[in-house]
């Protein structure tokens, strides 16, 4: 705000203080942020804009172990579209992909609520140590969480199938855990949402706090309920990180890659392939380059799709005028 | 009249005083509940830690051993004697620090246009910066590796510091832009009318005023470019390039899996990101969400 207003007077100050300038310094000045802007600009060019152009380019050509040593795609139109959308295993894919993506950002977002609305009425002690916990789990490297999570179900030693089996939920003694994709499923959407509630609490939280204490004590004197405070007054407020969290966290797990690939021992068996998945088998296992790349622009346009409600109130956000 | 004026604050206590112990049974819930709720998220944690510090005796046991009751740092020589640990080190640290120093001068300056100048196009070029942030980098991997396999520089450092770009670049932009404009323009105004020049302020005045912010972005940066896996198992081939990812999930994927050197391993992998996260998280929570709300 305070970076704003002093900015606004000087666009409206009187035409003779600024003509006092003289033509050097106000061309210099002019031409200053096109100047700082440059390297950036040309690296994201380069390591970003051009590689998005080259995949969509690749998606329109035969691109196989021939071509890779000689560094040259032949362009064979859409074919590469024809066979994805003639393929059943893309569509099951895509169908597994967006599956498993709502149960990821539904479980995520509803758990993540409920510790957020918790960690609005611990008292402070148990706060405390909550959010400790919930940053040790944010801040713990994916490739890490994998290797403790599949130590966790190991079917020998690991810690999951003793417990479950001591519960009484079933026999669990040696159960592989990834021999059925449904439990292999529900092993891998854990992780995902395990690893993912700690960022969309915090930032609930974060908001929470910032909801006027007035309002949501006046609406309880009225008689409201805890529900209705929470439907009518919270979520209101909230909406805009909703909005973010939610968007994020649809383009995270849509993309996901490392927890299937790494848990599957990089040898995932088609009832495991979401959409990142079988465009890297694709391109980098057999080689078909051209098709791993129609995957993948199928997967880049959804979450285009998507990215465009973030970027909207990102910028509504962001202070852009 | 007067009665039921002498029985209402009588009435009225009563009900207080229930509440109050309702209230304090209520708090008590809430917090076992909490406690209940911070076990079960930080169980992987304590289980990887607790299990680097176990003998392989207690790893391999029937029953969980649920303490480490004979801790020892038998995994940990082990993990750091496994080929290429400090290797992959090296490289990890190569590869990011040069990632971290290469984002913040380019996003510095980029930053200090957005946030200081107003200028024909500055609104497309924020809102494309956010926006490049959404490109599906696991999209991207194909032609990253194909322009890099031409240019001769795939399973080298270089050609993994160019791509760490396409993701730590834009964020890192994002995130100074932001501390620039929490600096009032007022503090560089006045430092230029004492006569001094638009450097000289910039020296004395900003550079103290977001050297916070510079340290939190860096090591915002820092933690994302260490914690890539997937980038770094395509543009990797042989073991003495590998960063400290691979070498962990080289780890994972092998056979019969030592499961007390990996967790070790696991943990010294996680340290350095976990210490820096703790020192900036405040500011990661604040820079999301200040002003969501107000909107």
């Amino acid at each position: 705000m305070s970076s704003r207003s002093p900015a606004a007077a000087a666009s409206v100050a009187p035409p003779y203080l600024r003509r006092r300038r003289p033509l050097g310094r106000r061309l210099r000045r002019a031409f200053a942020p096109y100047g700082l802007l440059l390297p950036a600009s040309a690296v994201i060019a380069a390591v970003l804009a051009y590689p998005l152009y080259y995949l969509v380019r690749l998606s329109f050509q035969h691109y196989g172990l021939f071509q890779l040593v000689r560094h040259k795609g032949e362009a064979i139109g859409t074919a590469n579209y024809t066979e994805i959308f003639h393929d059943s295993v893309f569509w099951h894919t895509l169908l597994r992909t967006v599956a498993v993506t709502a149960v990821c950002v539904v479980l995520t977002v509803v758990l993540a609520t409920l510790i957020a609305l918790l960690l609005a009425e611990l008292s402070s002690w148990v706060r405390l140590l909550l959010t400790a916990g919930l940053i040790f789990v944010w801040a713990t490297p994916v490739v890490v969480a994998i290797s403790v999570w599949s130590w966790m179900i190991d079917f020998e030693f690991g810690v999951a199938n003793w417990t479950l089996t001591k519960l009484g939920v079933g026999n669990f003694n040696h159960h592989d855990w990834l021999a059925n994709p449904w439990s292999g499923w529900s092993v891998i959407i854990s992780l995902i949402v395990w690893g993912a509630i700690p960022f969309v609490a915090i930032t609930l939280y974060a908001g929470l706090t910032q909801v006027s204490r007035e309002l949501v004590e006046a609406a309880s004197i009225d008689g409201a309920s805890r529900w209705r405070i929470f439907r009518d007054i919270t979520l209101p407020l909230l909406k805009p990180i909703y909005v973010i969290v939610i968007s994020l966290s649809i383009i995270w797990d849509f993309q996901v890659f490392n927890q299937v690939w790494l848990i599957t021992n990089t040898t995932p068996s088609p009832d495991y392939y979401v959409m990142a998945v079988y465009s890297y088998v694709t391109s980098f296992k057999i080689s078909e380059y051209g098709l791993g790349s129609a995957i993948a622009v199928v997967m880049v346009a959804i979450m285009a799709l998507i990215s465009v409600f973030y970027v909207r109130q990102m910028v509504k956000l962001g202070d852009v005028e | 009249m007067s009665a039921p004026l002498a029985g209402a604050p009588l009435a009225g206590l009563r009900p207080v005083r229930r509440r109050s112990r309702r209230t304090r049974a209520r708090r008590w819930g809430v917090d076992a509940l909490g406690l209940l709720v911070f076990l079960v998220m930080i169980f992987p944690v304590y289980w990887m830690v607790a299990t680097a510090f176990k003998p392989g005796g207690d790893i391999i046991a029937n029953t969980p051993v649920w303490f480490p009751t004979h801790p020892t740092l038998s995994n940990f020589s082990d993990a750091i004697d496994r080929p290429y640990f400090w290797t992959s080190v090296r490289n990890s640290l190569i590869v990011v620090v040069s990632v971290v120093v290469i984002s913040l001068v380019l996003a510095f300056l980029a930053a200090l246009a957005l946030a200081k100048f107003r200028f024909y196009g500055r609104k497309a070029f924020i809102v494309l910066i956010i926006a490049v942030q959404m490109v599906p980098l696991n999209a991207l991997i194909i032609p990253i590796y194909l322009v890099l396999s031409k240019a001769h520089q795939v399973d080298k450092l270089s050609g993994l510091v160019i791509t760490y770009l396409t993701f730590v670049l834009p964020f890192t932009i994002w995130t100074l832009r932001g501390f620039l404009l929490g600096v009032p323009r007022e503090l560089e105004e006045a430092a230029q009318v004492d006569g001094s020049t638009r450097f000289g302020a910039f020296v004395r005045i900003l550079l103290p005023l977001i050297g916070p912010g510079l340290v939190a972005t860096s090591i915002f940066a820092f933690i994302q470019a260490w914690n890539e896996y997937l980038m770094a198992s395509v543009l990797v081939h042989s073991a003495h390039n590998q960063t400290l990812t691979l070498w962990l999930a080289g780890f994972i994927t092998d056979r019969g899996t030592a499961w007390g050197p990996l967790m070790a391993g696991a943990t010294l992998t996680a340290l350095p990101v976990v210490l820096f996260f703790v020192a900036i998280q405040r500011r990661i929570a604040f820079g999301l969400t200040s002003g969501a709300v107000r909107g």
